[in-house]
């Protein structure tokens, strides 16, 4: 079934030669803002006078934490560790002293307090390197994989997903797709490292390719970048079999879905992932990052940020440590509270992005951009207003669903007939509530159907774990009865026949009596009785 | 520090649904500053009737369901749903009337439904068509175009017969109707039908005194017609409408007129006339494409559309009324919920 619906890279590349890309549907085109903070180069910033590292900053499972407060770590050192494949270390993002080992804020929407190693920087920035394979093509994959694993790289663009789960692929790899898309406004971080590193971006591309085997390798680049698309040619200028894209603007290009989609005409089946139809997509990041742990031996301690926003005076890129509270990078870019109505600051980009609850919240691998608007440039929304069904979600919609039957349904918690409407295929890019002319937060209205559909049925898991122990406790119960009552049916028998046998017993002495008694008359009969027998 | 909370996307499309109607609102002046031209200023009369009536109404019953009033009056649909009725009227029918119909279009036919975007039925075609039921004379009364009409009037003779049944100088609205020959004139729909009915021909109807004038064939109506076409025309660029709607109704409208005309030449009005004529260009670009009543998924909207002008066609024909478009309007928001549910769009990743 899942080949039936496989790609051909040598078609899709020769069509991609041809300039010929499909589009997905819906989609829509936000200011780009990109200029506000992709004109300088990425700012090597001083360290923060403390550092929150969350023990757990990507999809799967938490290591358990291997330092103890007081102990000195170097930089790159592991903070965790697990035997766990779903897991991921994370590392000291510069030399220094644990302080605390504690519940922090998180840089999550909810801002729900995480175990977060807190570390204080000791000046020195020592490395601790993993020993060097710059000969990797020598090196059998298990021990890249291991590498990229252990160097704690995550899918750098977004979803946090752990990289050497994904290069592990148990079906064939027709094409590795790079994705410098960077579709969401405001954001230039990829912009810039493919800008400026587009060198070692290339060279983690060629470890990706000698560990997945790839018929074709696309690097897909939107075209509001021609400088990252010029230095990503210049840099793959010998190399044949990687083929560079540069794809129009429209938001959500850079989703992976979309971006697929745009490349090869197929869809991802709803059921599956990309490489059931023969993909495998990273983040141009991620390729930096893993050249960094393969070729210099260095985990991931660090991640280009974008800090962007009219509130800001000195929007830029910086190379932010993981774990660097916010504040120091607001502090960098020189925020100006007195700019915004409500402080508000979010991390990601002006459509995905989520508001941090505070200024400790700290950076971690999948934040890409604090963008700090001043009040004219994302003005709050009122309250929502009436839906006049006009359809304008449904047209936007880069997934091909109806929002607003969506809406409708998960308003109404009526979360059976909004799985009917595919509520599972939103990316939640939220282009829906871009355009809703009645300012609908949609998206917000699906995230809370989602959680409320994932806690049913988790309720409803535990229910019935419950009921399967109630129905066994039941059944042993009963059985413990019926092997009682068997017991004592059997005792009573058992009692029964001893009754009956000494019931036998019984009618013997009367039987014995009656023969005593005749043998007595009997002997009566031939001897006269006298008085003493009476 | 803290700082405050919102859910993603952080930005919007500066465009309200307010914004949205009052586009659809000055869309629509072309088609009025032509119909008042052609017939006087009793349309403008009527629209702003309507219009205060229904501000009115709105506000009393958002103050009754204990809404934001003057939110709920700021989305502008009470505005445009008079602005609507109005423009269909008979420029010189009753004050009563008007104030009759649009209040049953807010009140009954939008606010007791749950307000904007919760009503099933388009509430100027409901309001319509309850007036046309139940006041079938008054209705009816449309006057002949302008330059054709016996007498002439002006804006306090409208205003007057509007509000007192005569003109300045004593006419009333049946004797104005009559025409040059003492025969009532109504709109070439009328004239056509009862031609038809009396066993002309659609030819021979079109000979009668309403079609004839300098300008050639009904220009007053195709007038019209024309602009409201542009109005929306503006609309479609504007994207405030999609081209599906008003195209597959006029599409719904091409193929029955042109089915029924090969099927008995010259016994049913043509395709031009069945165009030209009454509400149809008007209904496509302004009437059928309200949201809120109609679909919502693309082909939804196509078979929407294809089938509104089927029976506009076939009502018109064939039915007990001259102009069909409301009917057909509201027979086909019944049928939306149905519509919407089977032609729902290709999810991403699930093959058909």
């Amino acid at each position: 079934m899942v080949n039936k619906y496989m790609i051909d890279a040598e078609h899709v590349v020769a069509q991609l030669n041809q300039g010929r890309l499909f589009d997905f549907s819906g989609g829509v085109h936000p200011p780009q803002q990109k200029s506000l903070s992709n004109t300088t180069p990425i700012n090597t910033i001083q360290e923060p006078p403390v550092l929150y590292i969350p023990i757990k900053q990507h999809i799967g499972t938490q290591g358990n934490i291997c330092v103890v407060v007081g102990q000195h770590v170097a930089k790159g050192e592991a903070l965790t560790q697990s035997s766990n494949p779903f897991s991921v270390p994370v590392h000291a993002s510069t030399s220094g002293i644990i302080k605390a080992i504690t519940q922090h804020p998180s840089a999550h929407p909810s801002g729900i307090p995480e175990m977060t190693i807190t570390l204080e920087p000791d000046g020195q920035t020592q490395w601790q390197l993993m020993p060097l394979l710059t000969d990797y093509t020598k090196v059998e994959q298990v021990v890249l994989l291991e590498r990229i694993c252990q160097a704690g790289i995550t899918g750098l663009g977004g979803a946090g997903f752990p990289t050497h789960l994904k290069s592990n692929p148990q079906k064939p790899v027709e094409c590795l797709i790079i994705n410098g898309v960077e579709c969401e406004p405001y954001i230039s971080s990829d912009d810039r490292i493919m800008r400026e590193h587009a060198w070692q971006i290339k060279q983690g591309i060629d470890i990706l390719r000698h560990i997945v085997k790839p018929k074709q390798i696309i690097i897909a680049v939107e075209d509001n970048k021609p400088q990252a698309l010029n230095a990503l040619k210049t840099a793959c200028l010998q190399d044949n079999g990687i083929t560079i894209t540069s794809v129009p603007t429209k938001y959500p290009s850079g989703g992976e879905k979309q971006l697929i989609q745009i490349l090869t005409g197929e869809e991802v089946p709803h059921d599956g992932l990309p490489i059931d139809i023969g993909c495998l997509m990273y983040n141009v990041g991620t390729c930096f990052a893993i050249a960094d742990a393969v070729l210099h031996g260095k985990a991931l301690v660090q991640r280009v940020v974008t800090l962007t926003g009219q509130a800001l005076a000195q929007p830029q890129n910086v190379w932010a440590l993981l774990g660097t509270p916010i504040s120091h990078l607001l502090d960098i870019a020189h925020y100006d509270p007195s700019k915004q109505l409500v402080k508000k600051v979010i991390m990601g980009g002006p459509m995905m992005g989520f508001t941090a609850v505070n200024d400790t919240v700290p950076v971690v691998k999948i934040t890409n951009c604090l963008l700090v608007p001043d009040k004219q440039e994302l003005p709050d929304i009122e309250d929502e207003r009436a839906c006049i069904r006009c359809g304008l979600c449904a047209e936007a919609c880069p997934a091909g669903l109806l929002p607003q039957q969506l809406f409708w349904h998960s308003k109404a918690k009526e979360y059976d007939k909004a799985q009917a409407y595919n509520l599972d295929a939103c990316i939640e890019c939220g282009a829906c509530a871009y355009v809703c002319p009645s300012e609908i937060p949609l998206v917000h209205y699906y995230r809370k159907a989602k959680t409320d559909i994932k806690h049913i049925a988790l309720e409803k898991e535990k229910s019935e774990k419950a009921r399967e122990r109630f129905e066994t406790r039941q059944a042993r119960l009963l059985a413990d009865k019926q092997a009682r009552e068997e017991k004592h049916r059997l005792a009573a028998e058992a009692r029964k026949k001893t009754m009956d046998n000494k019931g036998n017993d019984a009618k013997d002495k009367i039987a014995a009596a009656l023969a005593r008694a005749k043998a007595k008359r009997a002997a009566a009969q031939n001897n006269p009785p006298t008085d003493s027998d009476k | 520090m803290q700082f405050s909370l919102s859910s993603s996307p952080h930005n919007r499309v500066r465009r309200d649904t307010g914004q949205v109607m009052r586009m659809v609102c000055y869309a629509c002046i072309p088609g009025v500053l032509a119909q008042t031209w052609f017939f006087g200023w009793g349309t403008i009369i009527q629209i702003t009737l309507a219009m205060l009536t229904a501000v009115v109404t709105e506000a009393t019953i958002l103050e009754l369901r204990k809404k934001n009033v003057s939110r709920g009056i700021r989305d502008y649909s009470a505005v445009l749903t008079a602005l609507l009725l109005g423009i269909c009227l008979p420029p010189l029918a009753p004050w009563w009337l008007v104030v009759i119909g649009t209040f049953f279009s807010i009140a009954i036919v939008k606010q007791l439904y749950g307000g904007l975007g919760f009503n099933m039925f388009n509430p100027a075609m409901t309001g319509y068509v309850v007036l046309l039921i139940s006041f079938p004379i008054s209705m009816s009364a449309w006057l002949p175009v302008q330059t054709m009409a016996q007498t002439s009037f002006g804006l306090f003779d409208a205003l007057s017969l509007i509000f007192t049944g005569f003109t300045q100088t004593g006419y009333n609205l049946a004797q104005l109707q009559l025409g040059i020959d003492g025969i009532t004139q109504a709109t070439p729909l009328d004239a056509v039908r009862t031609g038809l009915l009396s066993g002309m021909t659609y030819s021979e109807t079109l000979s009668a005194t309403i079609f004839s004038s300098d300008w050639g064939w009904s220009y007053g109506w195709s007038s019209v017609a024309l602009a409201y076409l542009l109005g929306g025309l503006v609309l479609l660029q504007q994207r405030i409408i999609n081209w599906q709607m008003p195209f597959s109704m006029l599409l719904g409208v091409i193929l029955t007129a042109g089915f029924l005309s090969m099927l008995a030449p010259d016994q049913t009005g043509s395709i031009i006339y069945h165009l030209f004529s009454g509400a149809v260009m008007f209904g496509a670009f302004f009437i059928v494409t309200d949201p809120v009543s109609g679909s919502t998924t693309d082909k939804g909207r196509i078979i929407f559309g294809l089938l509104i002008g089927f029976w506009t066609v076939i009502i018109r024909t064939y039915g007990g009324y001259p102009d069909a478009v409301a009917f057909a309007v509201v027979i086909m928001n019944i049928a939306v919920p149905l519509i919407d549910y089977y032609t729902q769009p290709r999810v991403y990743g699930y093959k058909s």
